[in-house]
């Protein structure tokens, strides 16, 4: 929640400012304003994007797959009508988030590297709106994964 | 002096972006080669255990992030100055990135399981 809300806020910012930042619909300093919010809505996605994977596999990771009976891996196995949680759902979630972080670094090093040069050119824009899309997505997939898993076998 | 546009805007070489977007695509297939990887060898998995309460997960996760910068920080230096079609890379990069989702899903990495 504390790492999740941002990295939605930035995420939904990030989303419309780039949307609207087109040079034929702003004046100079509309586009200077602009890409300097994108800059910053980027760059917490990011960071925030960093964050959930690097907590979730060094600090969730090790409770869930515990090697005792009350573990949630535990749990899932336990049950032939759970496994299916634990060995296709937990494990594609806890291999495929790494892909968030490096998509939205990725967008974020766009929006640095073009600045309001993005307002004019179309091609790197959508360049960025395919990798915060794709960030957004896996992110979105991992988290949806992972509430439904909790639901399972909830971490104590 | 840099070139500009009509309008005075600096025109960049997309090298740089070029790179950063083609390492997407390496650190993203980086995940889905290791993920193949270890479901097949155990001497692999052993190798990327670096932590043994997060399993093989902790290695795979931190090589393929050290792909990714690497990747980056290599083409970034050699395409510094050049201007690679932007477009292409992002479909070389896309390929890896699909390449990389089918890698990570576990029915297909168990495929590979002894």
């Amino acid at each position: 929640m504390v790492i999740g809300g941002p990295f939605l806020l930035a995420f939904s910012g990030s989303l419309v400012l780039l949307l609207g930042l087109r040079a034929e619909h702003l004046t100079v300093e509309g586009i200077r304003g602009r890409v300097t919010q994108l800059r910053l809505g980027t760059t917490v996605m990011a960071v925030m994007a960093w964050a959930i994977v690097l907590i979730g596999t060094w600090v969730l990771l090790p409770w869930y797959g515990e090697d005792t009976p009350d573990s949630p891996r535990s749990i899932l196995l336990s049950k032939s009508s759970t496994r299916q949680w634990h060995e296709l759902a937990d494990v594609w979630k806890t291999h495929v988030a790494y892909m968030a972080p490096i998509l939205a670094t990725a967008a974020a090093a766009l929006v640095g590297y073009y600045g309001r040069a993005l307002a004019h050119d179309r091609t790197a824009r959508n360049l960025v709106l395919s990798l915060l899309l794709g960030a957004f997505a896996v992110s979105s997939f991992a988290a949806l994964i992972g509430s439904l898993v909790t639901r399972a076998a909830p971490l104590r | 002096m840099p070139l500009r546009s009509a309008e005075g805007e600096v025109l960049r070489p997309s090298g740089p972006a070029a790179a950063v977007v083609l390492a997407s695509g390496a650190g993203s297939f980086s995940l889905g080669l290791l993920s193949v990887l270890t479901a097949a060898s155990q001497q692999v998995s052993d190798a990327l255990t670096f932590s043994d309460r997060v399993g093989d997960v902790s290695g795979l996760t931190a090589v393929s992030a050290v792909v990714f910068f690497a990747t980056w920080g290599v083409l970034a230096v050699a395409w510094r100055r050049a201007d690679p079609p932007l477009l292409r890379v992002a479909a070389a990069s896309a390929a890896l990135i699909a390449l990389g989702l089918l890698g990570t899903f576990p029915p297909f990495f168990n495929a590979f399981g002894g």
